[in-house]
């Protein structure tokens, strides 16, 4: 038991040292266009995995990244933009005086944007909680819309449908990559200890759960708000790396895109959001050559636009059809291995 | 009395479950709430655990009363419980269902979790062997590390026990525990109970159909029929009693 402990630890070590050694030489060698790629699929890792805490783990069907995501984006791009590039902004209104006076560094964006996230998330969390059900689901669904319909009708903060421009570009592999790291390590963290352990019993059955004495509303509160506080923070990321952003930009359809990278990768798997993240960006990255002219024997078909959507859905039914739970299940990367072993004996 | 159910009614709308129904349970008794279906022992378990709120009376638990508390703080104060219908977290392991009963126990932070302080690492350590001690002491130890929901059906309602007692309670509460067992396991079972009953300090009360394990096992039966108790006393003359026998048999001289 002891042994296998500190075996776990080293493999764990090795594969955060590998990560950190690919970021480095990611960010010396590969060109603009795949760091560009890695950068994304950093950013989206660090938002499946988190959206998984309360999906997966904790069982709580919810919609709400986009906007968390958008939170944390318009917290981050206020605090970064220069008050010169917000004077000639701001077009259809001018921007409250304090607007303006906002500033501060890259880092303290980045974590004001996750704490007004997860504080939102402990407001969200105090009625929706109280009750059983799929309440959480239409409640932060329309949390979306609303956080949509405010950035777009409060131009003297938000600048409208506008949006924000002119963000500085801070986000690079070290950062993105960096924070996706500890995202994974901190909800690692929590998913094996008595908290992720409490969540996990909260998706699998609550009455037995409170019948262990597990306080289920604290444990889907913490679920929810760390989920929050690294949506925030992974939007803020995004803001750095896009340079602009626009109310449209957070529409239900990055929630979506979110639900089909963790349903494939497996609900309640953190592993699993991590494959399901690099499949899903980066193969949709990768399967752009579809939309071009193919040729194939010889012949040369004309270009296909949309080609890459038809496989891509393709794939995924097929997935689903081979996998029902995703790709890695509930499991993680070390359970996969045991039960190979068992196996093999 | 480290139990005392003080003049309880339970209406479901129109329909009462139970009716003005008070007892009392000694420390270190095994007591059992028998009747037949419908008859309210349910519901008697659920409003002592907290998920159904009297209509009418109170319960006190070391002479304190319950009313107002949430089901998971009913637990902290010592009374846990098993299911009907065995009711084990389905993804985890036979260790990590004995684990959840130390939730509330385990001594660390959000914060310490997260930045694995010493604290964490000691606090985790110890809530695991006392889990693996209990596991050892129902002689399932063995299975630790498998899912909990492959276990055979007796050994899955041993698990569900042992996570009952990792809340270190002083009441424990069966809802049919030998429901679905073959005769040996039920005999297996009471054993258990009893032995438990010595080792850990227990009182427990028990809901159960089977009158020759009620019989082996109780000091005490209250039998409820209609919501309304018929009978307190002794199981071994709970089934000479003729409104016992009318209410399971049901009575062909009044019809």
């Amino acid at each position: 038991m002891q042994l296998t402990f500190s075996k776990q630890h080293g493999i764990n070590s090795a594969i955060v040292i590998i990560a950190i050694w690919f970021i480095w030489f990611a960010s010396g060698h590969f060109d603009e266009y795949t760091v560009r790629i890695l950068n994304n699929i950093a950013i989206f890792i660090i938002l499946a995995a988190s959206y998984n805490l309360i999906n997966g783990v904790t069982g709580q069907f919810s919609l709400e990244p986009n906007g968390f995501v958008a939170i944390g984006a318009y917290v981050t791009a206020l605090l970064l933009v220069s008050p010169d590039a917000k004077m000639y902004q701001y077009a259809i209104v001018d921007p409250y005086p304090f607007v303006l006076t906002l500033h501060a560094n890259f880092f303290t964006a980045l974590i004001l944007g996750g704490i007004f996230s997860a504080f939102l998330a402990f407001c969200l969390s105090l009625p929706v909680f109280r009750v059983r059900g799929d309440y959480l689901a239409i409640v932060t669904l329309g949390f979306g819309f609303i956080i949509k319909i405010l950035a777009i009708n409060n131009p003297e903060v938000t600048n409208g449908s506008l949006g924000l421009n002119d963000i500085p570009e801070f986000s690079n592999l070290y950062w993105t990559g960096g924070i996706a790291i500890i995202a994974v390590i901190v909800i690692l963290n929590i998913v094996n200890s008595k908290f992720g352990r409490a969540m996990k019993a909260v998706r699998d059955d609550e009455d037995a759960a409170i019948a262990m004495g597990v306080n289920t509303f604290k444990a889907k509160t913490l679920a929810f708000c760390t989920s929050a506080f690294f949506e925030g923070i992974g939007g803020g990321l995004l803001a750095a790396l896009l340079t602009s952003i626009s109310p449209d930009l957070f529409d239900f359809f990055f929630t979506f895109q979110l639900l089909i990278i963790i349903v494939l990768g497996g609900l309640g798997s953190t592993t699993g959001a991590i494959i399901g993240t690099v499949l899903v960006v980066g193969g949709s990255e990768w399967m752009r050559f579809l939309d071009e002219p193919i040729t194939l024997f010889g012949h040369t078909t004309a270009a296909m636009p949309g080609m890459r959507m038809v496989v891509f859905s393709l794939a995924l039914i097929f997935i689903m059809l081979f996998a029902r739970e995703g790709i890695m299940g509930k499991r993680e990367l070390k359970e996969l291995f045991k039960s190979r072993k068992k196996g093999g004996k | 009395m480290i139990l005392k159910i003080d003049n309880v009614t339970k209406n479901f709308g129109g329909v009462t479950a139970i009716n003005e129904t008070s007892f009392g349970v000694s420390p270190k008794e095994i007591f059992g709430l028998i009747g037949p279906n419908g008859a309210g022992k349910t519901t008697m378990f659920n409003i002592i655990t907290g998920n159904y709120e009297p209509t009418l009376g109170e319960v006190y638990f070391h002479n304190e009363s319950l009313t107002g508390l949430k089901p998971h703080q009913i637990v902290r104060k010592g009374i846990a419980r098993t299911f009907q219908n065995i009711r084990l977290f389905s993804s985890m392991s036979v260790l990590e269902n004995v684990l959840i009963g130390f939730d509330f126990q385990a001594r660390y932070g959000f914060l310490e979790s997260i930045l694995r302080f010493p604290r964490f690492i000691g606090e985790e350590k110890r809530i695991k062997a006392r889990s693996m001690e209990i596991l050892d002491y129902f002689d399932i130890a063995g299975f630790a590390h498998d899912k909990a929901v492959d276990l055979s059906y007796g050994q899955q309602r041993k698990v569900e026990i042992a996570r009952a007692l990792a809340t270190n309670p002083d009441l424990l509460l069966l809802d049919e525990p030998a429901a679905g067992m073959n005769p040996f396991e039920t005999e297996e079972l009471g054993e258990i109970i009893k032995k438990a009953r010595d080792d850990f300090d227990l009182t427990v009360l028990l809901i159960e159909h089977d009158m020759k394990f009620v019989n082996q096992l109780c000091d005490k039966v209250l039998v409820l029929d209609y919501g309304k108790t018929i009978f307190e006393g002794k199981p071994s003359d709970a089934i000479k009693d003729q409104e016992v026998i009318s209410a399971y048999l049901g009575d062909f001289h009044n019809d």
